[in-house]
């Protein structure tokens, strides 16, 4: 595998070029969103300066190429997922939350009815749980969940027991806590074997690791271009193209319709019936610049890049402050990302992220929009440390001397 | 890093070590109010006796970090045998030492930090406007709890 040198990525981030508190800035907050290459925020620029107008409307030579950029955005992340079909079954949305929200307001809404199952993990993100308690309250389909297993990946023992009867498995492809990466391809045919869909929230696992939703078997990916190095306001729902197709509008407006008349419409055809309004169009060239840029790196070699760290911190952090710190996260390398949740003996993670901050470390304390989680492990609070490519060991070191400060400060 | 010491002042640091009126009291004859800091997933448990005006006993538990749980513990000590009038003037004058300058210009009067006591020890938490909320979370709670008695 080809590897790429990490310093050569910082020198593409304009936003490690600054400092914190007059110290280089040691970024482990990539979970939450990642910084974005040179080449994002030019092809953005280049956008606003030379071909911005709206798209799907004009015949003049500039909207002609927006239009083309915006659905050349759409083959871009189709191809770079592994998508059948990408002109038809990639949708553009705000972020995941938005279209995880549309998959379960459009498919869910007209295809569950009271008592229906729905099969979700401890482990989801409240973008992947929200949606789907809504659906309980409106309609009184079921829940049912797979358990987290003490050393922190999904349960399976009793999979197919909770997928009886199930319509729908949906599940994160990566824990934006734990880092977990559960075993989707299984998942997807337990799924499939149980007459059930496997939907799965990519927020994590598409900008870290190769992902090819046909090797997958999935049905439904939703995630965010921000959290792979792309800019924010733009996310994307793919799904299989006839499970699309077999879908209602989710917002209405214009774009999404094929004819309108004062007793009603007919709405277009799939994807662009689900993209009502004006859709964030120099976003998706962002997002293009963005899926590039990964391919550029090679996501063989991303992931083999967070692990290595992932390593290295696992190891250090072992080593340096032993039963001081406690990680929230598989001990080993194996079907995992470069994410890890930390618990300070007797520090509170918000004074952690404070301590850490001084040290220009960016961590993020709290829940992580996984309260049923935290509730799981017992916890209220903790620190998330991720790694992106641009990460490197020095990130980690300063990681260490914050936390020993921090120990100093509150032990 | 004058700015962080001036955050965990020691006074802070020995509140969140060792806090004053920690734990719950028996309900009734105390009255019980939950609060959340839903920014950080910070639970507290308020427990209050208001008895003819006065605050007689208050106890907060939970879980949090050292500015929520040690402006927790400074708040009972601050209210606890006080009437529920000093309370809540003690409750105005904390809350406008924790506004920010551009809305402090709509304060009424300046704080005087003195009459505050051990309270201003927390006055550096203005400075990192993320934590505002976990210093307020406790008078957050009381302020609910005293609406709840009608007191």
């Amino acid at each position: 595998m080809s590897r790429f040198d990490p310093e050569r990525v910082r020198g593409d981030v304009p936003e490690l070029r600054r400092t914190v508190h007059g110290l280089e800035m040691a970024y482990l907050d990539s979970a939450a969103s990642s910084l974005p290459p040179r080449a994002v925020i030019e092809a953005m620029s280049r956008y606003y300066e030379r071909t911005h107008t709206n798209v799907h409307r004009g015949v003049y030579e500039i909207a002609e190429e927006a239009t083309e950029a915006y659905e050349h955005a759409r083959l871009a992340v189709g191809r770079f997922i592994g998508a059948a079909d990408p002109a038809h079954e990639i949708v553009f949305t705000k972020n995941a939350t938005e279209a995880f929200n549309l998959f379960a307001r459009s498919w869910g809404a007209t295809t569950l009815r009271e008592g229906d199952v729905v099969v979700l993990t401890e482990m989801e993100h409240h973008a992947n749980l929200v949606p789907w308690l809504q659906l309980k309250a409106d309609r009184g389909i079921e829940l049912r969940y797979l358990s987290v297993t003490d050393s922190f990946r999904l349960d399976l023992h009793d999979l197919d027991e909770r997928l009886a009867g199930a319509k729908l498995l949906s599940v994160t492809g990566m824990s934006n806590v734990l880092g977990t990466i559960p075993p989707i391809r299984r998942l997807a045919d337990a799924a499939h074997a149980a007459g059930a869909l496997l939907s799965i929230d990519a927020a994590q696992l598409v900008g870290h690791a190769p992902m090819d939703v046909g090797d997958l078997g999935v049905d439904v990916a939703c995630f965010s271009a921000h959290k792979m190095l792309g800019p924010t306001g733009i996310g994307v729902l793919w799904a299989r193209a006839e499970l699309l197709e077999s879908m209602p509008p989710f917002l209405g407006g214009g774009g999404m319709i094929l004819d309108v008349r004062l007793d009603g419409f007919r709405p277009a055809e799939v994807p662009h019936r689900f993209e009502a309004g004006t859709p964030p169009i120099a976003e998706a060239v962002g997002l293009t610049a963005a899926v590039r840029y990964l391919e550029g790196l090679t996501m063989d070699a991303v992931q083999a890049h967070d692990l290595e760290l992932t390593g290295y911190a696992l190891e250090r952090l072992g080593s340096r402050f032993g039963d001081k710190v406690r990680v929230y996260s598989p001990p080993d390398l194996v079907e995992r990302g470069g994410v890890l949740s930390l618990e300070l003996q007797g520090v509170h993670a918000h004074d952690l992220a404070q301590v850490l901050d001084r040290h220009g470390v960016c961590v993020r304390p709290g829940h992580h929009c996984a309260k049923p989680l935290m509730r799981r492990l017992g916890v209220t609070a903790l620190a998330r440390v991720s790694f992106g490519p641009y990460s490197v060991e020095r990130d980690v070191d300063a990681l260490l001397d914050g936390i020993d400060h921090a120990l100093g400060m509150f032990g | 890093m004058d700015d962080l010491e001036d955050l965990y002042r020691e006074i802070i640091l020995d509140h969140y070590r060792s806090p004053r009126n920690h734990g719950e009291l028996p309900t009734p004859p105390a009255h019980r109010t939950e609060g959340f800091n839903p920014l950080c997933g910070d639970e507290i448990v308020l427990t209050v006796v208001v008895d003819e005006g006065t605050i007689s006993d208050v106890k907060v538990a939970g879980h949090g970090c050292s500015i929520s749980q040690s402006s927790a513990s400074l708040m009972t000590g601050a209210v606890k045998g006080k009437s529920v009038d000093d309370a809540r003037h003690a409750m105005r004058s904390f809350k406008r030492m924790m506004t920010v300058a551009d809305d402090a210009d709509e304060a009424e009067e300046p704080v005087d930090v003195r009459s505050l006591g051990e309270l201003a020890a927390l006055q550096g938490v203005v400075k990192f406007p993320v934590r505002i909320k976990c210093a307020t979370l406790a008078w957050n709670t009381l302020d609910q709890a005293l609406v709840e008695l009608d007191a």
